[in-house]
């Protein structure tokens, strides 16, 4: 059994990022004033200060930036090694998302991968992992 | 002297162990006493305080000794203090204190860092972990996706040197060669074993491409550094070290969200401050908590290009003791200890005193560049002897 995830606490600034997987899509927040997506979520446009801030859906799909195997056991009952990843995302510019890639072997990642999201549920957060894909 | 220049005077550090029973107060209070007897100073004549980062209340072992706690402890008459984790990483401290003296709201101030991460880890009754059900803040975003340290987001800086650079692991390697070698040569190191390249090179993991050797590892120590005012050093005896730049910046605290370790605009704004060059400077001493974060910084500071950090260590002759452009030589984090920080600016003022003893670097140094941080934080010291 591996060990559980440590979760994020959910309030009003984040609740729509790591419930949208319920959806199956994975939404981002965009001001409406001046269009830049705003990462992590924050009632205020970091590039315009409008308060006209919403979320979006974006395709799921993105590139990775750069990654690392881990292989340390962090806690007790980490399965290890897994990939974690910093994931530039489609559509969206500017932000990136850490993550798991998952669904492949630790060494088949690759700076430049395509990759799109793949939800992971537990209770009602919808963690946004990725796998690779052609 | 200007009242304007801010010195680093008076310099001091406790033993550094791991798991000590000696109270994290009284290995502060050993370094401050070391640091008053060398600068010549007495407790009474100490008017402020600066620390990094405070009374950890959640997580003790991080930082154990609050500015206040040690005012009061130490019956210091404080005209000016401060102490915060909001601050352009550990040697902030310092740049606080600078700013103090250069403006007369104190003549002497003691900074101090603590740590006390590995008694803590082993007397969890005394030291409670640091307990999460949930996760919030910017841990929101790696936590819960199992990147739990630091050494996994500095690790995926490292990578894209591997990839986009060609960084190989026989270059990064040197880092660590080069802090275990310079410890042998400082009695109060906390690893005084040799390590070989086929030691590094058979190190297991911890985060691709960072292995064990690559990461430093939780001590218990006190470091001290006293910053006095251009117009109080009559008051000291010991060659006062001048704070000739500072410079410290944040990049966007989102680690993941910013496409740059802060280190290199802080290393370009440091320039920005002084008619010294990089050519100038005699050693250097580079925060390591992971290896590649002294290499970052080298490039930072433009001692070579965005990305040629590796070839400029490679063989590690140029990084050496001897070499023209000396190391960590007290041994980093890496060897002497997770000091966190401030000994990289105590090993500054130590060699540009000529008093680093069996690791003192040849010739005549007066230009040293000392730092903390390299991700999401970063602070530079350009210190001078004039």
């Amino acid at each position: 059994m591996a060990a559980p995830r440590v979760l994020p606490r959910l309030d009003s600034d984040n609740r729509f990022f790591w419930t949208s997987g319920a959806a199956g899509e994975l939404r981002l927040l965009r001001c409406q004033d001046c269009g830049t997506f705003i990462h992590p979520p924050r009632p205020v446009c970091r590039h315009c200060l409008s308060e006209k801030v919403a979320p979006e859906a974006v395709a799921g799909t993105g590139i990775v930036d750069t990654f690392t195997v881990n292989y340390q056991e962090w806690r007790p009952g980490l399965e290890v090694p897994y990939v974690i990843a910093r994931v530039a995302i489609d559509g969206a510019p500017g932000v990136y998302l850490t993550t798991n890639i998952v669904g492949c072997p630790v060494d088949a990642v690759q700076i430049g991968d395509r990759v799109r999201v793949k939800f992971e549920q537990q209770g009602e957060v919808f963690l946004p992992l990725f796998e690779k894909f052609a | 002297m200007a009242a304007a220049d801010a010195y680093i005077t008076g310099i001091g550090q406790s033993e550094i162990g791991v798991r000590l029973r000696r109270a994290p107060l009284l290995l502060t209070l050993d370094a401050v006493r070391e640091a008053l007897t060398e600068a010549g100073l007495t407790i009474g004549q100490i008017d402020g305080v600066s620390t990094y980062p405070g009374r950890a209340a959640a997580y003790l072992g991080f930082s154990p000794i609050g500015a206040d706690e040690l005012i009061d402890a130490l019956g210091i008459r404080a005209r000016w203090y401060c102490g915060g984790l909001e601050i352009s990483s550990q040697l902030g401290a310092v740049v606080a204190a600078a700013m103090a003296v250069r403006t007369g709201q104190a003549r002497h101030v003691l900074c101090y860092r603590t740590v006390y991460e590995a008694a803590a880890m082993a007397r969890p009754d005394e030291y409670p972990p640091m307990r999460r059900e949930t996760v919030d803040g910017y841990s929101q975003w790696f936590t819960p996706f199992n990147a739990f340290s630091a050494a996994n987001w500095t690790a995926q800086y490292a990578m894209r040197h591997v990839k986009r650079f060609g960084l190989t692991r026989e270059q990064l390697a040197q880092i660590a060669l080069i802090d275990r070698a310079n410890a042998m040569r400082n009695p109060r190191a906390l690893v005084r074993e040799p390590l070989t390249m086929e030691q590094y090179l058979a190190a297991r993991m911890i985060s691709t491409p960072l292995c064990l050797f690559d990461c430093d590892r939780y001590s218990d120590a006190s470091t001290v550094l006293i910053v006095s005012a251009g117009n109080a050093l009559d008051e000291v005896a010991c060659t006062p070290i001048r704070i000739a730049a500072m410079a410290g910046t944040v990049e966007r605290h989102s680690w993941d969200q910013a496409e740059w370790m802060a280190c290199y605009a802080t290393g370009a704004d440091l320039w920005k401050q002084t008619d010294y060059k990089p050519a100038d400077v005699d050693t250097v001493q580079l925060y390591d908590g992971f290896s590649f974060q002294a290499l970052a910084w080298l490039e930072a500071l433009g001692f070579c290009g965005l990305g040629e950090g590796g070839k400029f260590i490679e063989g590690g002759r140029r990084i050496a003791l001897d070499g023209e452009l000396p190391l960590n030589t007290f041994g980093g984090q890496i060897g002497a200890g997770r000091l966190h920080g401030f000994g990289f600016a105590h090993e500054g003022v130590l060699q540009l005193r000529g008093r680093g003893g069996e690791r003192q670097i040849p010739g005549d140094p007066r230009l040293a560049v000392c730092t903390s941080g390299g991700g999401p934080l970063a602070t530079a010291l350009l210190l001078a002897r004039d």
